[in-house]
């Protein structure tokens, strides 16, 4: 069962999927505004849409006809974050091996024969 | 000098989750040559005292950093005890090709590939791509950093992101 975060990675991976979204960001629009760059049918497009919306990365309006598509900023935040934390956690880990580095060029100028003392 | 990477420092660790494939991208740069960080990934007792956070200790239980190699170590506070282990498959002064797994989750192997570039003034990028089986086991280990900041007690995904499983 994913969970949100899983089904936004999945439903980005998918390179028309994240055209569409970019395009989003830039304003709402309708099916077949968001269909007319692609060479595929509107029927494709409405499948990409849908998982999208399934992701939560999307949303439909109401309007009867047209029902523009809305890009939901919030998802992505909820991303951010994620990836965010990790990095702190990578960099934590190599603030460590920066000090094991630091160690390693102190033993390399105490070794040499010229040996100033400290 | 054929690269043009050094206009882009990384004195922070950046990440990316790629788009295309289930991966995740890290880039970091060092104060020290390439043979300083292979050396930090290759010798045991240099890599036992970074992989781990400060509250836990790793031991090293089994090292062979050659090519067909293989390494296991524990990672222990308290009573809890998490193993980890994988195969070095190519190991290179500029690159070390590894898999990598949580025992608590056998299944799950990455894939790691770790390049350290001479940036030709001191300073050397590390760059490790981790090549999971599926988005989703890449999401998984990208969202376990989230419930570890929440939940103290997850040590065994505190385990898995702050050793490298990336």
């Amino acid at each position: 069962m994913a969970d949100q975060l899983s089904r936004v990675f999945a439903a980005l991976a998918d390179p028309t999927r994240r055209d569409m979204v970019a395009r989003l960001t830039e304003g709402d629009a309708t099916v077949g505004q968001l269909a007319a760059p692609y060479a595929v049918s509107v029927q494709a497009v409405s499948k990409h849409l849908k998982v999208l919306e399934e992701a939560g990365l999307v949303t439909r309006g109401r309007e009867a006809q047209r029902r523009p598509v809305h890009v939901e900023a919030e998802v992505f935040d909820l991303m951010t974050k994620w990836i965010e934390r990790y990095r702190q956690r990578a960099e934590e880990r190599y603030q460590r091996l920066d000090a094991v580095l630091a160690e390693l060029d102190e033993e390399h100028t105490e070794t040499p024969t010229k040996g100033t003392a400290s | 000098m054929s690269t043009t990477s050094t206009d882009t420092r990384y004195d922070q660790a950046a990440i990316e989750a790629d788009p295309s494939i289930p991966a995740i991208h890290i880039w970091r740069d060092f104060a020290g040559t390439p043979d300083q960080l292979f050396r930090a990934h290759t010798d045991p007792d240099l890599y036992a005292r970074w992989i781990g956070p400060d509250d836990r200790t790793a031991v090293i239980d089994r090292w062979d950093a050659t090519d067909g190699g293989a390494f296991r170590f524990l990672d222990s506070r308290d009573d809890d005890q998490q193993a980890f282990r994988g195969c070095f498959h190519t190991v290179r002064r500029d690159r070390i090709v590894q898999t990598f797994t949580w025992e608590g989750m056998p299944d799950d192997v990455a894939l790691e590939t770790l390049t350290f570039e001479d940036l030709g003034d001191g300073h050397t990028r590390l760059h490790a791509l981790s090549l999971c089986d599926s988005f989703e086991g890449r999401d998984a280990w990208l969202r376990s950093g989230m419930e570890v900041g929440v939940n103290d007690g997850y040590a065994a995904i505190d385990r898995m992101l702050a050793d490298g499983s990336l």
